[in-house]
């Protein structure tokens, strides 16, 4: 009994030193966002604040930098293209589960090897498409690109709509009911906890995506959180109080989030990797 | 992007010009290119640390001591944070004296654990720099692994652990005969997501260092020069080849793991 005590202790430490190593980065950040400029550039990073509650560089960073329409931005590009994903994937899975049409293999294997290539590889083939649509630079580029190319949401819909029994299909069917109404009545429905993952998922992926707003839109009118943050550097550079408020401030809805949905948050990460 | 990929295009020229594989031959022989994959192999290395690590500390938190859930919070949360806020915090992290009067909060460190010889330039140095944002990327994205792991760990049946203690099975035993067999398939997904993983490492050298410092990865170099230098042409060659690798892996990784395919339809 004595030798599985010490084992306890040895585990608590292990586990406390890994997790000040985890929040380490973040002390130095949060001081200095704290800071004036002339004490900031005076004492060391460690040092705390001379006083803690100097909001200043916070005000600096939300009137001065773009992160006010950075968070307008995204809020608008994460709102339709989650809908947009949900309305999508939810009807892709529908139309692949319940239907026996003719190419249904070769869509299924399309989606699949699809799923096998990574987003990066295709880029710039994916640039040219957008570019001809002359969606280049509009909002309407991030928006096509977050709802159009996201199989892994139809994965998980395909993978949820196999444990709704058909028979529910069957009998609306008897009652009269079209396709559009057994979809819109029974199937979206009943599909809620999986469009919770997805937007849980999807939802942090597309806050903190930086390549496909920092490639498509350049326009600063257009900047995402991820996008304006980028921007800080040049304008701020002499004054690194200011960005590293800035930081804390793209970083702080995501922690609420976080401590709000802790467990959704990693049943969705293990639904969204294995597929 | 094949078409793309055999020809000299700039991107706007309504002409374009078949060169054959000339391209290919270009990359072959740009020293830079090869130089890049060679810094996949840091951020792979980093990749086996971090997986490592994630199994150890997601048999630890298995065993359901108390607090486990705090300190999974405290693991997980940086793979949620915003890419760019992650890379500002590291480039003032890794800040050396010269922007202030005080170094960044690692030579701090450093210094005050007594290990003040280790100080460098963290990322001005062209030989600690990828070491650095591998560092970073351990940082991040070990969490997920952890999450994926527990996941793994916690659907392995119960019973099966109270036989192993029955039977006086030591934790090793049971570590080794028990979680290990029954983690398989998600450990070999996890390796397959880090070596696509290393191979388009983009934001974190792009922010902390614009990939300077011989810290480019492919990604960057890709970007770079396709929409930079505008030479669409070389570029789509450069991406062919990145799908190659990657088709090559994961044919490699569906032959060795051929029994455990999941028929989708």
């Amino acid at each position: 009994m004595k030798r599985l005590d010490t084992f306890k202790v040895i585990i608590y430490i292990v586990l406390t030193v890994i997790c000040l190593a985890m929040v380490f980065p973040l002390v130095p950040l949060i001081f200095a966002s704290l800071k004036g400029h002339d004490e900031f550039y005076n004492t060391g990073p460690l040092t705390p604040p001379h006083d803690w509650f100097n909001f200043h560089n916070f005000y600096l960073a939300w009137t001065q930098g773009d992160l006010v329409r950075g968070f307008a931005n995204t809020g608008i590009l994460l709102s339709v293209s989650l809908v947009g994903t949900i309305l999508v994937g939810t009807m892709a899975a529908y139309a692949i589960d319940r239907f026996d049409f003719r190419g249904k293999k070769v869509v299924v294997w399309a989606f699949l090897s699809a799923a096998l290539v990574p987003g990066v590889t295709t880029q710039i083939a994916t640039f040219q498409i957008i570019n001809k649509l002359n969606l280049y630079n509009t909002r309407w580029s991030a928006i096509l690109l977050y709802t159009g190319t996201d199989i892994i949401s139809i994965y998980i819909f395909l993978q949820f709509m196999q444990s709704i029994p058909k028979a529910l299909d069957e009998s609306a069917r008897i009652d009269g009911a079209g396709h559009f109404t057994i979809y819109f009545r029974i199937i979206l429905p009943l599909l809620r906890p999986a469009i919770a993952t997805v937007v849980i998922i999807k939802g942090i992926a597309y806050y903190n995506d930086f390549y496909t707003a920092y490639l498509y839109m350049p326009d600063p009118n257009l900047g995402t959180v991820s996008t304006s943050l980028f921007r800080f550097i040049g304008p701020f550079s002499a004054s690194w109080q200011v960005i590293c408020a800035a930081t804390l401030l793209v970083i702080l809805p995501t922690v609420i989030i976080f401590l709000v949905l802790q467990k959704f948050i990693y049943k969705g990460l293990a639904a969204g990797a294995v597929k | 992007m094949f078409r793309y990929s055999v020809t000299n295009w700039d991107g706007f020229d309504p002409t374009r010009h078949y060169i054959g594989l000339r391209n290919y031959i270009q990359i072959f022989h740009n020293s830079e290119v090869w130089h890049t994959f060679f810094n996949s192999v840091y951020y792979l290395g980093a990749s086996a640390v971090q997986i490592s690590l994630a199994l150890f500390l997601a048999t630890i938190l298995s065993y359901g001591l108390r607090g486990s859930n705090i300190f999974k919070g405290f693991l997980v949360f940086p793979f949620l944070l915003n890419s760019v806020a992650v890379a500002l915090v590291f480039r003032y992290l890794f800040q050396g004296p010269g922007i202030t009067a005080h170094a960044g909060g690692l030579d701090w460190l450093l210094q005050h654990l007594g290990l003040g010889h280790f100080i460098t330039q963290w990322i001005g140095n062209s030989r600690v720099i990828n070491f650095s944002l591998a560092g970073v990327s351990v940082w991040r994205y070990f969490g997920f692994n952890l999450v994926l792991f527990l996941g793994a760990i916690q659907s392995i049946n119960p019973e099966l652990y109270e036989a192993a203690q029955l039977d006086r099975a030591n934790r090793w035993h049971q570590f080794r005969y028990i979680t290990v067999p029954g983690i398989r398939r998600i450990t070999a997904l996890t390796f397959i997501l880090a070596i696509g993983g290393s191979i388009s490492v983009f934001e974190i050298p792009f922010i902390v260092s614009s990939g300077q410092n011989g810290s480019s990865t492919f990604v960057i170099e890709t970007v770079r020069t396709a929409f930079v230098e505008n030479r669409v042409g070389y570029a789509s060659a450069l991406a062919v080849l990145l799908l190659g690798i990657v088709l090559l892996v994961t044919f490699i990784q569906r032959t060795i793991f051929k029994d455990e395919q999941v028929d989708l339809v």
